[in-house]
């Protein structure tokens, strides 16, 4: 479960002063759920995810992520956590099984037990075929696969994704959203960040938007349409996030 | 503090550090083959270009010395150069190198000389040519035993001993061992070369592990995993500082058998084996070990030091752009340990690299002065701790990490 309360992120700019890329943010996510974080590009999507996966610390506020605090036990946080986003790329020199076992040890795995996991996720994965070539030498993907095999590897409860299909072919992106459909069939908290619609219309059961840094609204795809009386999710985000848009081209 | 993360992380770091052929390049093959390149193939280029430049007769123009036919007969009858006549443009011609040198003889130098009256004899020559230098060499020889036989001769018509000019002889005796003599030679360029590849060897893989990840998009990937920071960080500078002095125990070891190599082929004559007594380093198993225990805290420093400020960097070629000015601030105190009349002082003792470049000096010519010994051997540590320190911190420092 995660539990993200009052989180903000503030950034020093020379030119620009104080900016406030995260204001304020709280929700919740449950397991054997997929929340969809919806947002522009800068609006704080990214920020807000780093911020629970303990790669930023936040500026004010916290979050509980399977008990644990991200600001007082962030190791703790990533040991529980699979983060995968388009920005974490393979150790291009590393095969792919290397790439994994390396992860695998680095959340404390032992031998035997790093073994049988590396084996049951290339079978689950059909990686078998690359496990040993080097990721510089991979399709792209092959590299999701091995990117995804990384974040599987200690069998987190929680996974984290950050735009994971941005860039990417249909069918490599198509993998992605399979696995995260998976990753809630199998009880895990799912939370991801995207700009895409359909993705959102397809996989969340709870959709939040945020815009400036703020989370404007928050609800199921029907609570949303509802509220909104709009159908397509493209016309609601409009409505929601033109006023604050606005606004900030207006600053 | 676990250190089986900072195990795992190291080991990861080493594979791909062999499996990168610029990190080979740059940490095993360059100083594998530097010396032996430029002991073996220089030295034997060198020698080579010298005796063929000293086989040559050179061409020397005589200007005047019409009147004085003993001088320029005996002249005419030396095999080691060609006596050409006088032509105009003869300056131009020692500048375009047609001839070696121009010996000028005065109006009347036999008569003048013969009535005891001083006269001077000029050679014209190009100078720093090495052919131009080796032609004024044997004029002036030849013209030096001139005058030793007139003086002889003037001392004989008076019944006068060689002595009255020569009362006494002044002799130079080395009291030094042969390894002090070598040491003190090229005990400077040791302890320059040590820390210049420490710091070369450091250079490479500090980039690559810091600015390199950050361009590759590995930052982001690692920074997910559970391992601290701090264990992330040691493991990356335990890989920096083995390329570091990797980099030096090669580049020693090359040194050795290059010098061993040169030993062996330059003992083969008598001429050769005077030159080499002079010329080789006695290094022995005492004087590396020193040599690599004082070069161990600089690399500490270098290897913390140089992944701090690579890590402020967001892509390899800005890292580039930062270290290798770097270069120059470690060259010119590695430099000015080699300079005559340096000597490591408890003042001095204080500067890094300097201190540990003139103690370097003092190790291989065999000397050990213990206080100072101590007093680097700490400084450099505690100068090392810090930069270690700084580079821990600056890991934990978002705004250097996602520098944008």
């Amino acid at each position: 479960m995660i539990e993200a309360r009052g989180l903000s992120k503030r950034f020093q700019d020379k030119k620009r002063g104080e900016i406030r890329a995260v204001d304020n943010v709280s929700f919740t996510c449950q397991p054997g759920k997929i929340y969809g974080l919806l947002g522009a590009n800068g609006a704080g999507k990214t920020t807000t995810l780093r911020m629970l996966a303990t790669i930023l610390e936040p500026t004010d506020g916290t979050a509980m992520v399977c008990g644990y605090d991200v600001v007082d036990d962030p190791e703790k946080v990533r040991a529980n956590v699979g983060f995968l986003s388009t920005a974490t790329a393979l150790y291009r020199r590393l095969t792919a099984q290397e790439f994994v076992e390396y992860f695998g040890r680095l959340n404390g795995l032992d031998e035997a037990t790093l073994k049988k996991r590396v084996d049951d996720i290339f079978n689950r994965l059909d990686m078998n075929g690359f496990r040993d070539r080097r990721c510089d030498k991979l399709s792209t993907g092959m590299m999701q696969k091995t990117s995804i095999a990384r974040t599987l590897v200690h069998d987190p409860p929680v996974m984290i994704f950050d735009e994971p299909t941005n860039g990417l072919d249909i069918m490599t992106a198509r993998t992605i959203t399979a696995f995260i459909r998976e990753c809630r069939d199998n009880g895990k908290t799912v939370i991801f960040s995207t700009h895409i619609m359909s993705e959102v219309e397809k996989l969340c059961d709870t959709i939040g938007i945020i815009q400036s840094g703020k989370l404007l609204v928050e609800g199921s795809l029907v609570q949303l349409r509802d509220k909104y009386a709009e159908h397509e999710l493209e016309e609601i985000f409009v409505k929601v996030v033109t006023p604050h848009y606005v606004a900030e081209e207006n600053n | 503090m676990s250190m089986r993360n900072v195990g795992i992380v190291y080991r990861k770091e080493l594979t791909e550090a062999l499996r990168d052929r610029r990190t080979v390049i740059s940490t095993i093959l360059v100083p594998l083959l530097l010396f032996p390149v430029l002991s073996v193939g220089f030295g034997s280029l060198a020698v080579a270009l010298v005796g063929k430049a000293k086989e040559e007769i050179p061409k020397v123009m005589l200007r005047g010395g019409e009147d004085s036919p003993t001088v320029v007969e005996g002249l005419r009858k030396l095999d080691k150069i060609e006596i050409v006549p006088e032509t105009s443009g003869w300056k131009d011609q020692i500048i375009n190198k047609e001839i070696r040198a121009a010996l000028e003889i005065p109006s009347g130098f036999q008569s003048d000389v013969a009535q005891q009256k001083s006269e001077t004899v000029k050679i014209f020559k190009y100078e720093g040519e090495l052919k131009s230098e080796f032609a004024t060499e044997k004029v002036e020889k030849y013209m030096k035993e001139y005058r030793d036989k007139v003086v002889k001769d003037r001392l004989a018509a008076k019944n006068l001993p060689e002595t009255v000019l020569n009362p006494f002889e002044v002799k130079q005796e080395n009291v030094a061992p042969p390894e002090k003599v070598s040491g003190a030679a090229f005990g400077g360029i040791i302890g320059y070369m040590v820390i210049l590849l420490c710091m070369t060897g450091a250079m490479y893989p500090a980039m690559d592990l810091t600015a390199g990840e950050k361009e590759r998009g590995t930052m982001e990937t690692i920074l997910s995993s559970p391992i601290s920071r701090m264990h992330l960080v040691l493991g990356k500078f335990f890989l920096i500082l083995t390329a570091a002095l990797g980099t030096a125990a090669l580049s020693v070891l090359s040194m050795g058998v290059s010098f061993s190599v040169l030993s062996h082929y330059t003992g083969q004559t008598e001429g050769g084996r005077a030159a080499a007594a002079g010329f080789l380093l006695h290094l022995g198993p005492k004087t590396v070990i020193s040599v690599f225990l004082m070069a161990l805290p600089i690399a500490v420093l270098f290897s913390a030091a140089l992944m701090t400020i690579a890590l402020f960097a967001k892509t390899y070629k800005e890292a580039q752009s930062y270290l290798t000015p770097m270069t120059f601030v470690v060259i010119i105190p590695a430099v000015a340990a080699m300079l005559p009349g340096v000597e490591l002082t408890s003042k001095l003792s204080l500067v890094p690299i300097l201190s540990t470049s003139l103690l370097c000096k003092e190790l291989v010519a065999g000397t050990y002065h213990w206080n100072l010994i101590a007093i680097i051997f700490s400084s450099t540590c505690v100068y090392a701790a810090a930069a270690l320190f700084i580079a821990i911190k600056m890991f934990q420092r978002e705004s250097v990490l996602f520098r944008s």
